[in-house]
């Protein structure tokens, strides 16, 4: 890996971003509005602090994962991956540089939304706001990693958009938003263990309740942390120098 | 079949071509020319590439000297672009084996030594030219002077700060190129780089790579237009995943008869009927 091919790819994607202005005013304010929208469904500031940190997760999630898929499908059809590939530019730079520039976004984007939420829409967080920025933007990281991933396996961008319902709704679905976990059957329960997406709404409800740091939450966090690791190993495994 | 070099052949022929071997329909005199020492940007031998259970090229071996320009010639299909994202180190292949600047072809310390250009241009459409390229730039390790360089060099100076996705389609293939030329790499290896462009631009390129070549760049470059074979050093006529004639356009003009290359590449597929 060389950091200077890292910083430059980094650069080059918030530059396309800085082209597509309305694409970064939607990034940033599009899970603000809809904690807005919520609020407002919801018309009580309790049950809205009962699940806005959960949802302050999901939404990263989702939209870094479309994002990345798009963009990574975009250099994979338009040849500038091949040519990229032909260059001396680790895989590991690549996708470097796409955590850390969606990355950048994804904590913009949280952060943003979590302000709203706090200063306007009656939020109450127990725990520390930086903890819940931190969960938030590694949803966000976990959602970007899974995306890039995913999209080595789309040959279209039809294909790429609906592997989010794919992936990203059974996630939410059985992250214990709708339904506590525990009260699932065994077969929903087990395959809610084994989403990443549960633990970082885990993390994220815990902050909220309660000020103390304890070992599950550390635990959750690394799981999505581990997760979002993994996920980029593969991302990695997909781009190949040489193809058939 | 054996051409005899004429005299007007050595008018395009650069310095380091002057002891190039006698030119041969490709296949008869392979294994003799291979065992000759000449100073090869690329040494293709024995390439096969399958591709959905077809064999998209079928024991192709040749070489590339060093400071040549090197049209590779054929019908749209013929596995020209494979042939080329073989020699840059992007195609799995299936036998053969593929030499570039004396390393096998896709090794690491060839990568900032071979410009390539695909096709269809690879380029950010969303960034402006200058910016797309000095992304490229920072990959290669570039200095930061050769973008501005490499922008003029395609003519594209008065689009620098335009967007790619703006301009037209041969701007924008131009910027393609202009992206293999960053760093100024050893070989240049282009496809269809003058496809849909005017006859003024291609007549700029095409000086472009003689002058690239006369200062020591080795070019492949591909087309399927015939009426650019004849601007060519050497020319690798191909079909069908096969190689048909390895030679210059004098020689390949003298071994068939014909004055028009193209006429004579016609020569040359039904003479392997």
């Amino acid at each position: 890996m060389t950091a200077s091919i890292t910083l430059a790819t980094t650069r080059r994607i918030l530059a396309q971003l800085r082209h597509d202005p309305r694409t970064v005013v939607m990034l940033v304010l599009v899970p603000t509005l809809l904690m807005l929208l919520l609020r407002f469904v919801f018309n009580s500031a309790e049950v809205f602090s009962r699940i806005a940190p959960a949802l302050l997760g999901v939404f990263p999630f989702v939209i870094m994962f479309l994002i990345a898929s798009i963009t990574t499908l975009r250099e994979r059809t338009a040849g500038t991956l091949e040519r990229l590939m032909t260059m001396p530019l680790g895989k590991f730079d690549l996708l470097a540089g796409y955590a850390l520039a969606f990355g950048l976004v994804a904590v913009l984007q949280v952060a943003v939304a979590t302000a709203v939420s706090l200063w306007w829409l009656g939020l109450t967080v127990a725990g520390s706001v930086w903890s819940l920025l931190l969960i938030t933007a590694l949803d966000a990281l976990l959602g970007m990693a899974l995306g890039l991933f995913v999209s080595a396996f789309a040959t279209s961008e039809f294909q790429a958009v609906q592997f989010m319902p794919l992936f990203v709704l059974p996630q939410a679905l059985l992250c214990g938003l709708f339904q506590p976990r525990d009260e699932m059957g065994w077969v929903l329960h087990w395959l809610s263990d084994v989403m990443p997406l549960s633990y970082a709404v885990e993390a994220l409800t815990q902050v909220t309740h309660s000020a103390d740091w304890t070992m599950t939450l550390t635990r959750n966090i690394l799981i999505v942390l581990g997760c979002a690791v993994l996920a980029l190993g593969l991302g990695a495994a997909t781009l190949r120098r040489r193809t058939p | 079949m054996k051409g005899t070099l004429t005299d007007s052949e050595s008018l395009r022929v650069p310095l380091t071509d002057i002891c190039q071997p006698r030119p041969c329909l490709t296949g008869k005199f392979r294994a003799r020319r291979i065992n000759r020492m000449i100073n090869s940007a690329v040494v293709i031998d024995g390439l096969r590439v399958v591709r959905g259970g077809r064999d998209v090229l079928r024991d192709v071996s040749f070489r590339v000297e060093a400071g040549s320009v090197t049209g590779l010639l054929g019908p749209s299909g013929c596995g020209k672009t494979t042939l080329m994202r073989a020699v840059v180190g992007v195609q799995l292949t299936h036998g053969g084996t593929v030499t570039v600047l004396g390393e096998p072809a896709g090794s690491r310390r060839l990568r900032s030594r071979i410009g390539y250009a695909t096709q269809a241009p690879a380029v950010y459409a969303d960034l402006t030219v200058t910016e797309a390229l000095r992304y490229f730039a920072s990959v290669l390790g570039a200095p930061s002077r050769s973008v501005a360089d490499a922008i003029e060099q395609v003519g594209l100076g008065s689009h620098a700060d335009a967007l790619v996705g703006r301009l037209s389609g041969g701007q924008r293939s131009r910027a393609s190129l202009a992206v293999a030329l960053l760093g100024k790499p050893e070989l240049l290896v282009l496809d269809e780089p003058t496809v849909g462009l005017d006859p003024l631009l291609r007549e700029h390129l095409w000086n472009l790579f003689h002058r690239l070549a006369a200062a020591g760049t080795t070019l492949l470059v591909s087309s399927h237009v015939m009426d650019e074979a004849a601007r060519c050093t050497r020319l690798l006529l191909m079909r069908d995943g096969a190689l048909l004639a390895d030679d210059s356009p004098d020689a390949l003009r003298a071994a068939t008869g014909e004055q028009d290359l193209e006429r004579a590449f016609l020569h040359l597929v039904k003479a392997q009927r």
